[in-house]
């Protein structure tokens, strides 16, 4: 009973197209004098993190900001490139509100809830308005006003950018928007500091057990509310084209403390990377999405041709394959379709490279039709970057690309309002599973992160806090905190303690490969039931031979990452158990057992319409499968179909 | 503190003193060589020597050469200044490995160069502008004047017999040439003058002018040597 | 392919020293970090302590990178962060010399990483416009030149990883408090702040104890985002403008 109460998504009443005004309407508020007495803790300082940070601490909140990053500024939003989505219409070409909303969902695959999805659209207006007055540099026409490009899995050009830089740009306008609450001191900050737990204390978040990574000592700090903005998990797959420090380490602390996980096998596989290249490799490396917009994917029509060097290729001896299978979307089909076709393509023997493992992305044509200059003009900063990693020129020779993890659709459960299944402990942006269902459109990553910050939280975290008035300062004396603060201790005791003889990397590097190969791109029943005996079997490994150098109580990087790797070895395994329990495909979740007859996505509404929240059991204990079950008012269910 | 001690002290006003002393000192090296040049005339010095008279008896040339040795000395205090505290920025470790691009070669060492120009200015002083002030130079007549004037051309002119006076001179003026190569785009800059279309002209006409004025000033004592 | 690596170690048994590492497995593929961290998982088997350094994205953008590689801040390229060096501009028994940025306002923390907070600090005295989350007006209300946007945009393209500092032999910070001035000052939207902006940022600035500006322009030949000096003559520009031709408050 108490689960299913848990599980209330708390969506307003009303038509979808008015449940945020109505909300709005009606949300309890709190004064401003009383806002002075209430203290929030904001982990993280991405694009959520500091938009919620500089917001709350505008309206007069005290804030705390924890991060473990040398500055605020360093956060992984700041790698985003292709740009933002905003229902503007500036295009005059079709959009609004209604339309970015069914967009979203439909490229989610259904699997997104309407209510919050309509508020996503809704506020992406107001977004734009405020990063410019920021000082956001976006991208503009010569008649001054801003320009706008298309993107993946839709019909209309309502994509913000600033070069290939968007989310560098929108994170320097958050942080310099934090900045000013820090000189105004409502906003405390804390750089080198990494939350390891939160407190619950009869029932609610009260606080979080950070350590300052430069002494190691342990800190207590307590509030009347918690957010995390911690973004996503991809690092569970070791390669990733998420930046090296990302990790799961205060969202699965929350989930352990009761704060069950969103649909944790979505996982986002981007179509255009560059592809490994030896296995020394740490890191892969994204290639916006933009390019689709003028760049072809082709592979070799016949696999003998697939050592033959790209130009000496005829024409007619290339399989354009994307335009082929997609003619309405052509190149600019969703990630998941892009991805799994370049799979496809290399499976059958048709992929390139050394590895065999990549797919051409071609720009001859652009250059031809737009002129070296303005593809120099779009493209520039990412083609040098093309170059100088792999040391070929992208305007002579075609790109070579393949998917690799990008993002993390999953992620802690919250309600409409954002909260968690633990009472005052929030999740917001990447780090939430909310509004991108099975699959993520391009450029909504930024506009679900800012609208988490700066227009979704401001409101709805008054709904709890107007409760909490009369609360007055959390103290940090007492018996719980003491106790995570051991159980804190405890564990940098053991990871210490083992002194084994392989490294914390060989084990990030294991782990993410038995991730790779059976909860990838595609997966199927018995590779995901051997990827969760493996997975186990490398945890008690872990435990038993990990060798972690250093001492406890300076700064100690390999200290940190063998933390965060011990957490991204039982993340594993839920994701594996997500995606096995899953029997359909949707989305970034593709099952080879359930595919249309020509290899696409096949959904079971009946049976898996539903969000699954999972509910933390113990380490080797199988987690507890909760459902929230999603209604579709607004929206009319179909097969999604990009031909 | 006032708005005007906060911006004489702040990095930027420190800086601006440098520029705008080193600016007058720029414009001050034009006038001196059209003095100095005044020694190539074969008239016995009296063209030089009327010119040092109007140098040191004309009341507004006098006031400007009060500004004159005080913005000698404001330049090179305030560089010596900034020079320390930009040596304490630095830090007690320096680099191991030091890159330095041959465009860098005069910025970099603008104290020490400056140290070396500090010195020659001393002596330069103390040969000529102390012994026409202070000195028992000749008086020498000349038609037209109703005065007698002191003849600093013989004591120029004896000096430049000295060959190691001369070479002396002539690398001093290359150490001026050095630090005028940099500090002339540089004075510029700091004031705020940078313009994409301007800024390369500013940047020829300091080369043209770090390398003209040193060469003219060290052809002259060259020249001398030979003639005598 | 071989290589020696000096490596300045400072922190935990090392007192600020440099220490010589023979690597003779690096592949020319392999970025400079990716180097290191087969230098580390070395290190590790041998249980020694790895070599500390920052590193984040490895894509070029979150300017976490802070080492001088060869007496060059982010290594050898133009235009490039560390992480973006691959190993293929080295040849077989090179030997690189690897330390931290160096400036009294960047304190060594451990081996390679030092404390840039005093960017956070000189940001956080007026490097923004100040407006409440929800005060904006229409995005499109203000049209700005294309150019101008540009040339804001180039400014603000600063990933703030202290290179600039690093470089200049004054440990000077005027190109990174330039180009925070300069991406302000050049849009409207920046207007209304721009006096108060520039005089509290430079105050800041030589509140942390970075050095001078003497137009070396090391910072501009070693800044990874290519960052022009001309932001300095800007922000020169923009401070006499506050200081001398604004009134007094």
């Amino acid at each position: 009973m108490a689960s299913k109460n848990k599980l209330n998504s708390n969506t307003p009443d009303g038509p979808v197209t008015e449940k945020w005004e109505n909300y709005k309407g009606h949300v309890p508020l709190v004064a401003p004098n009383n806002k002075r007495r209430i203290d929030v803790i904001i982990i993280g300082s991405g694009l959520a993190g500091a938009s919620a940070a500089a917001s709350l601490g505008e309206l007069g909140y005290n804030v705390k900001v924890f991060t473990f990053h040398d500055s605020p500024r360093r956060a992984h939003s700041i790698a985003a490139q292709g740009g933002i989505n905003a229902a503007k219409n500036y295009s005059n070409d079709g959009d609004s509100v209604y339309r970015l909303f069914y967009d979203t969902i439909k490229g989610g695959d259904y699997r997104a809830r309407e209510a919050n999805v309509h508020r996503l659209a809704e506020v992406s207006t107001e977004i734009i308005d405020q990063c410019v007055a920021q000082g956001v540099p976006f991208a503009r026409e010569y008649g001054g006003l801003l320009e706008n490009r298309s993107f993946g899995g839709v019909q209309v050009s309502r994509t913000f950018y600033a070069r290939g830089q968007t989310g560098q740009q929108l994170l320097i306008g958050a942080y310099q928007a934090l900045s000013r609450q820090i000189a105004l001191g409502s906003v405390k900050m804390y750089n080198r500091h990494e939350m390891l737990d939160v407190v619950v204390i009869d029932g609610q978040c009260r606080g979080v057990i950070v350590r300052n990574l430069l002494t190691g000592q342990l800190e207590r700090h307590g509030a009347h509310a918690v957010v995390l903005c911690t973004g996503g998990y991809g690092n569970v797959f070791y390669l990733s084209t998420n930046a090296m420090l990302c990790n799961t380490t205060a969202a699965w602390r929350a989930h352990r403390r009761g704060a069950y996980f969103g649909n944790p096998c979505y996982t986002q596989i981007h179509p255009t990377c560059i592809p490994v290249s030896g296995d020394y490799q740490s890191k892969l490396t994204l290639m916006s999405e933009s390019l689709r917009n003028d760049g072809r994917c082709w592979v070799p029509l016949h696999s003998d041709d697939v050592k033959k060097h790209p130009n000496d290729i005829p024409e007619n001896a290339r399989d354009y394959y994307l335009e082929r299978r997609y003619p309405a979307f052509g190149n600019l089909v969703p990630r998941d379709i892009a991805s799994r076709a370049a799979k496809t393509e290399c499976d059958n023997g048709k992929g390139v490279g050394p590895t065999g493992l990549a797919v051409y992305l071609d720009f001859a044509d652009a250059i031809k039709r737009l002129g070296k200059s303005t593809v120099e003009a779009r493209y520039g900063n990412l083609f040098e970057m093309y170059e100088k990693i792999t040391g070929d020129n992208p305007y002579e020779v075609p790109m070579r690309i393949y998917p690799a993890v990008h993002y993390t659709m999953g992620g802690l459960w919250v309600d409409y309002e954002l909260m968690t299944t633990i009472p005052g402990l929030y999740a917001a942006g990447e780090a939430n599973f909310s509004d991108h269902g099975a699959n993520r459109l391009g450029a909504s990553a930024l506009m679900q992160g800012l609208a988490d910050g700066y227009f979704v939280l401001p409101y709805t975290i008054g709904a709890y806090l107007s409760k909490e008035i009369r609360t007055g300062p959390i103290s940090t004396n007492t018996p719980e905190f003491d106790k995570v603060e051991k159980d804190v201790l405890d564990r940098i005791h053991q990871l210490t303690a083992v002194q084994g003889s392989q490294s914390v990397e060989s084990f990030h590097r294991r782990l993410g490969k038995i991730m790779w190969d059976k909860c990838g791109m595609a997966r199927n029943a018995e590779g995901l039931k051997e990827a969760i005996t493996e997975i186990r079997e490398l945890r008690h490994e872990f435990w038993k031979d990990v060798f972690v150098p250093g001492r406890r109580d300076e700064f100690n990087p390999e200290l940190e990452k063998a933390w965060r790797v011990a957490d991204f070895l039982e993340l594993g395994e839920l994701m594996c158990e997500d995606a096995l329990h899953r029997n359909e495909s949707c989305g970034g979740h593709f099952r080879e057992e359930y595919q249309t007859p020509e290899g696409e996505a096949l959904r079971d509404d009946k049976k898996f319409m539903y969000v699954a929240a999972w509910e933390w059991r113990g380490a080797d204990a199988k987690p507890e499968l909760h459902k929230e079950s999603l209604d579709y008012e607004e929206i009319k269910v179909t097969q999604r179909s990009y031909k | 503190m006032s708005w005007f001690s906060k911006f004489i002290t702040s990095s930027i006003g420190q800086k601006v003193v440098m520029s705008l002393t080193g600016l007058f000192l720029t414009l001050f090296l034009a006038v001196h060589l059209l003095g100095n040049l005044q020694l190539l005339q074969d008239d016995g010095g009296e063209a030089f020597n009327v010119y040092a008279y109007f140098m040191t008896h004309n009341p507004l040339i006098k006031t400007i050469s009060y500004v004159l040795y005080a913005s000698i000395l404001l330049h090179a205090i305030q560089g010596i200044l900034i020079w320390r505290s930009n040596k304490a920025a630095r830090g007690t470790h320096r680099y191991a490995v030091n890159h330095v691009r041959s465009t860098e070669r005069a910025s970099r060492n603008m104290a020490w160069i400056g140290i070396v120009i500090f010195v020659f200015i001393l002596l330069h002083l103390y040969q000529f502008w102390f012994q026409m002030h202070w000195g028992n130079l000749v008086y020498v007549e000349y038609d037209g004047y109703t005065h007698p004037v002191k003849d600093l051309y013989v004591l120029v002119a004896d000096s430049y017999k000295n060959l190691g006076f001369v070479v002396f001179y002539v690398i001093s003026m290359g150490v001026v040439g050095f630090h005028l190569w940099h500090g002339f785009w540089s004075l510029f800059q700091t004031i705020g003058l940078n313009h994409s279309k301007y800024t390369p002209l500013i940047k020829g006409i300091g080369g043209a002018y770090a390398v003209v004025v040193p060469l003219l000033f060290a052809v002259i004592p060259v020249v001398m040597y030979l003639k005598s | 392919m071989k290589l020696t690596l000096k490596i300045w170690r400072q922190g935990g048994k090392y007192n600020g020293e440099f220490v010589t590492y023979k690597l003779d497995n690096v592949n020319e593929h392999m970025s400079f970090l990716e180097m290191l961290d087969v230098l580390n998982e070395q290190l590790i088997e041998k249980r020694e302590e790895p070599v500390a350094f920052e590193h984040d994205c490895r894509e070029g953008i979150c300017g976490s990178c802070s080492m001088v590689i060869d007496g060059r801040a982010h290594g050898p390229m133009q235009g490039t962060t560390t992480c973006q060096v691959h190993m293929r501009h080295y040849k077989e028994g090179d030997t690189i010399v690897i330390e931290p940025f160096r400036a009294k306002a960047f304190p060594v923390i451990r081996d390679l990483v030092v404390d840039r907070s005093a960017f956070d600090r000189i940001i956080q005295s007026g490097g923004y416009i100040s407006v409440n989350t929800g005060q904006a007006q229409d995005a499109n209300a203000i049209p700005i030149e294309k150019d101008q946007a540009s040339r804001a945009f180039d400014a603000a393209a600063c990933i703030g990883c202290g290179a600039c500092v690093a470089a200049c032999p004054n440990a000077s910070a005027m190109l990174f408090t330039s180009a925070k001035v300069s991406h302000l000052a050049l849009l409207p939207q920046g207007e209304v702040e721009r006096k108060r902006r520039v005089l509290a940022m430079v105050a800041q600035m030589d509140a942390e104890g970075f050095g001078k500006c003497s137009n070396v322009t090391a910072c501009e030949a070693e800044c990874p985002k290519e960052i022009s000096v001309s932001n300095i003559a800007r922000l020169n520009r923009e401070y006499l403008a506050a200081t001398l031709a604004g009134e007094l408050t």
